[in-house]
């Protein structure tokens, strides 16, 4: 297991999972959502490929209403 | 020095009436409300809303997946991303630094969607929480860094002339000054720097595109910012919290509308003495002045 941080909030998950695998545990729609780690977005073509490692802070996001 | 307390506005000089329409950035809109998706009691109201205005046009903000929801709906499951564009906003971003990372989360959102809006944002760097009002030097500096990256940007300005100069100068795609503070309701405060804003980046280049952004409260709030020659209003506490939000979304359609054609039709001055409007030659009665 490796810890990471998701929105503000540590946790743990498995050893090298790509970013689509990390969301489908976490059960997260994909179609409206956009991920960065450490700060750098990571564009949704290459969430297959890119593995989440130990450390990492992570920002899932969406949309919501606002002005 | 004449009685004139108001010289005419530049009108547009050619008023096209039904096929009035505006540009940003190559799309065009018929309408020139553009409206907020926040603090809506529900998605259904917020949705009637926009179909009522008839906007084509809806700012959304970027936030943290909720990583255990309940609800499980999305605002994307009520605003139509093909009929509408989807403008993200930076809201809450108090750096320039953090306001790039979100317009880019919002662009990589957006771009799934084959939205319009997709390289669009609204550009909000605000320096303190109370008044909601820009960081001129963090917004310039992130305008800066989002025109070379590509995105069009429409800045959320204060209505001060010389910034929104340096804004547009820096590329930006629209400038957006505030009518006054975010959800206040004060309606268009300072309309001669917001004049001076419009004369300023419109010399040269008339269809350059000048929103008024927050502030406005009714619907003559929008018709006085449509009347001093803005391209549209862009608003959304005053529809979102009003009484009724729906009725409130068609008063300021018309404000809108109302505003516009009266900017168009060229009002007449400003006087501080009457001017009769009945003939003076024929009076009956026989007192003078």
């Amino acid at each position: 297991m490796i810890d990471v941080t998701i929105n503000g909030k540590k946790q743990s998950c498995g050893e090298g999972l790509t970013i689509a695998e990390l969301l489908d545990s976490l059960g997260m729609n994909s179609r409206a959502i956009a991920v960065e780690i450490n700060q750098q977005i990571q564009p949704r073509d290459t969430h297959c490929q890119v593995e989440v490692n130990d450390g990492d802070i992570l920002e899932i996001v969406t949309l919501v209403g606002g002005g | 020095m004449s009685d004139s307390i108001s010289e005419k506005p530049n009108r547009a000089e050619e008023v096209s009436g039904d096929l009035d329409q505006f540009c940003i950035a190559g799309h065009t809109f018929q309408s020139r409300l553009i409206l907020g998706s926040g603090k809506y009691d529900s998605f259904e109201v917020m949705r009637e809303s926009f179909e009522v205005a008839e906007t084509q046009c809806v700012t959304i903000a970027v936030r943290r997946e909720k990583l255990h929801d309940s609800s499980g709906r999305n605002i994307l499951d009520f605003v139509d991303p093909s009929r509408l564009v989807l403008l993200p906003n930076t809201a809450g971003c108090y750096d320039a630094e953090t306001a790039v990372r979100c317009a880019k989360m919002g662009r990589e959102i957006l771009r799934g969607l084959e939205n319009p809006g997709a390289d669009w944002v609204k550009l909000e760097v605000l320096g303190d929480s109370r008044s909601l009002l820009p960081d001129p030097i963090e917004l310039l500096k992130a305008t800066e860094v989002l025109v070379k990256e590509g995105f069009q940007v429409l800045c959320y300005s204060s209505d001060d002339p010389i910034v929104a100069r340096r804004l547009k100068d820096a590329g930006a795609t629209s400038v957006m000054p505030a009518g006054s503070p975010i959800g206040s309701g004060l309606g268009v405060i300072n309309r001669n720097s917001l004049q001076i804003i419009l004369e300023d980046l419109k010399h040269g280049d008339p269809d350059y595109p000048v929103i008024i952004d927050a502030g406005v409260g009714t619907a003559s709030d929008v018709a006085v910012a449509m009347e001093l020659g803005f391209d549209a209003v862009l608003l959304n506490t005053a529809v979102a919290r009003a009484e009724d939000p729906i009725r409130m979304a068609e008063a300021m359609k018309h404000g809108v509308k109302a505003g516009r054609l009266a900017y168009q039709s060229g009002r007449i001055p400003m006087s501080r003495y009457a001017s009769a409007s009945s003939p003076e030659v024929g009076v009956i009665s026989k007192r003078q002045h």
